[in-house]
């Protein structure tokens, strides 16, 4: 008998949307060069500019201000490297301050990058947050100093949902002299993004999250600010990111965003509702969770539970054998011993860490696939507590 | 569907995580020694209670309970059926080896986990000896973990020396070591220098 699948890790990635997937079929002939001047090359040219002008329209942005990358890793990577070139031109703009400072939940591909421009002599500054996941501004405020080029703060994260009031902090960096980029991999596409009404100067977006392709994303650049590229050696992206462009990639990331701008408030609205329900009936159902993450500013989708005496892993991998996906906090899961990084920052017990789930719902998810994680969820609990040394019964 | 097919586990690891043997649920099981090891701070733990026919000297029962992942799940389900009849010498002296071996295979990440199920039942075997007045029979694991990560103590270290390992890299294809957080590496190159020069040194 097949069980139901229920996929609850819409922050890891996402199916394509169904006319992402028509377009890219319909497009699957399209090879030539976008930097090819013959008609082959301009055919190419001209589905790359009409994503572009997609992409930078849902995001309140001029189309030469968008660069197609090949992920929101390289994007966010592209970033914080810029900071390391010394070129007068490079760094005019942000006064020759050569510091990032950013927050101790960022993804790792910013907290990664961060190092390694920190290794190389720059200086670089990793803010705190509550116990929601919110960045604290004075420690923020404090942090940025006249040697600070870029600040670095995410929109939405990842793990708990969290969302940042990236227009306050943008005055503020702006204020102090520095620049502001956020990545918003995780925002983009759930909640209203608009980098003119945020005031960032760079933004990060990824295709995968939003129903797009893996392997493509867009970064997001206010004109005029001096940019050196990561991936050097080509004129595409008016010089800004070599390599030919993925062009059905790109197209495939016009369409995900356009998808995203007819269905986007409907599903939001839904899914907060969805996500009401499924915190209650949990709740309802199983003793002694915490959640984990801001009780209103957080994504719509997004739903993070400890359950105290239950090990993340095996929670993972119970409800994988019921057909439902989600993913964990735990250290065990990933094969290192340090639970995840956004637990710790917002304070959670390294045991309650140990013990935490990721729920992450999205455009198909269903009432009965709620209804089907909270019939299943407590059983699974249940069955790991009553063997674990920490719970039920017997303790040692 | 799609979940099924990557599971990364063995048939027999899933048997023994959906179904595990010997699960404590009794809370007034009466044993004759008891062993917990692991700490939740640490994310697994566990506990192994064992009862012992006395004129034998042999484990009749095992049961455990665990804070842990699938893996130190199914490897201490399968280990409280292995050791069911053994002599206390040879349930002491069964090795996580034999247990993943077992099981089938475990990913290599996941070795460190299958291990505790073997150590608490030493601490039980121990703590058996203790109750019966037999202190003399208590083997004490005086061994220093040097890796935190992959639980790998100087004992095991020194191990690995005798079995050939002369460098770093070899050191840790044995025993695994320092592939997690690598902050036991500097403890690990001294306790290399120290074995081979112990063992191995012509002067």
């Amino acid at each position: 008998m097949a069980i139901k699948q229920v996929y609850m890790d819409h922050n890891a990635t996402t199916p394509l949307h169904p006319e992402v997937i028509k377009v890219l079929s319909e497009t699957m002939q399209v090879f030539g060069n976008p930097s090819s001047v013959h008609g082959y090359g301009r055919i190419a040219r001209q589905y790359v500019e009409e994503a572009r002008v997609k992409v930078a329209g849902f995001i309140g942005a001029l189309p030469e201000e968008i660069i197609f990358v090949g992920s929101g890793s390289e994007g966010n990577n592209t970033v914080l490297s810029i900071i390391m070139c010394p070129s007068l031109h490079c760094s005019c703009e942000r006064k020759g301050g050569s510091g990032i400072v950013t927050t101790r939940i960022e993804h790792p591909c910013i907290l990664e990058t961060a190092k390694c421009v920190a290794d190389r002599g720059n200086n670089v500054t990793f803010v705190g947050v509550d116990e929601y996941g919110k960045v604290d501004m004075e420690e923020l405020e404090a942090s940025i100093n006249a040697r600070t080029g870029i600040v670095s703060v995410m929109m939405a994260n990842n793990e708990i949902g969290t969302l940042q009031d990236i227009k306050r902090i943008a005055n503020m960096v702006h204020k102090k002299g520095a620049l502001l980029h956020t990545d918003a991999v995780q925002a983009v596409g759930k909640v209203p993004v608009n980098v003119k009404d945020l005031g960032v100067d760079f933004l990060t977006l990824s295709a995968h999250k939003i129903y797009g392709p893996k392997g493509v994303g867009a970064l997001f650049v206010r004109r005029g600010i001096p940019f050196c590229p990561l991936i050097h050696g080509g004129h595409q992206e008016q010089g800004r990111r070599a390599g030919t462009e993925n062009t059905l990639g790109i197209v495939a990331l016009g369409k995900a965003v356009e998808m995203r701008a007819l269905e986007m408030n409907e599903e939001g609205k839904r899914l907060r509702e969805l996500k009401r329900v499924l915190k209650r009936g949990i709740e309802d159902a199983i003793p002694d969770v915490a959640f984990n993450g801001h009780p209103t500013d957080s994504l719509p989708t997004t739903l993070n539970a400890s359950f105290e005496g239950a090990e993340g892993e095996s929670i993972l991998l119970y409800l994988d054998l019921e057909g439902i996906a989600v993913s964990t906090g735990s250290a065990c899961a990933s094969g290192s011993l340090d639970p995840s990084h956004v637990l710790m920052a917002i304070g959670v017990p390294v045991d309650r860490a140990h013990g935490s789930i990721r729920l992450s719902m999205g455009r198909s998810t269903t009432r009965d696939d709620v209804a089907y994680v909270l019939d299943k969820l407590p059983k699974v609990i249940r069955k790991i507590r009553d063997m674990s040394t920490v719970y039920a019964g017997r303790k040692h | 569907m799609g979940a099924h097919l990557s599971w990364a586990y063995t048939d027999k690891v899933k048997d023994h995580f959906m179904n595990p043997r010997n699960v404590l649920t009794d809370d007034q099981f009466e044993d004759d020694g008891q062993g917990v090891v692991g700490n939740i701070q640490c994310g697994d733990e566990m506990m192994v209670l064992i009862r012992v026919d006395k004129g034998k000297g042999t484990i009749t029962d095992c049961k455990w309970k665990t804070y842990g992942c699938a893996s130190a799940i199914a490897s201490t389900s399968v280990m409280s059926e292995m050791v069911k009849g053994m002599t206390l010498d040879e349930a002491f002296n069964i090795s996580p080896k034999a247990i993943a071996g077992e099981l089938g295979q475990l990913p290599d990440h996941k070795i460190h986990c299958s291990v505790l199920g073997d150590k608490a039942l030493r601490a039980a075997i121990n703590d058996y000896y203790q109750r019966n007045g037999m202190p003399e029979k208590v083997v004490q694991e005086q061994a220093r973990i040097i890796c935190k990560c992959m639980n790998v103590t100087d004992h095991e270290i020194e191990e690995a020396v005798l079995d050939g390992a002369r460098t770093f890299l070899e050191l840790q294809e044995r025993t695994k070591m320092s592939t997690v957080c690598g902050k036991c590496k500097d403890d690990a190159d001294t306790l290399l220098r120290v074995y081979i020069k112990k063992h191995f040194s012509r002067a």
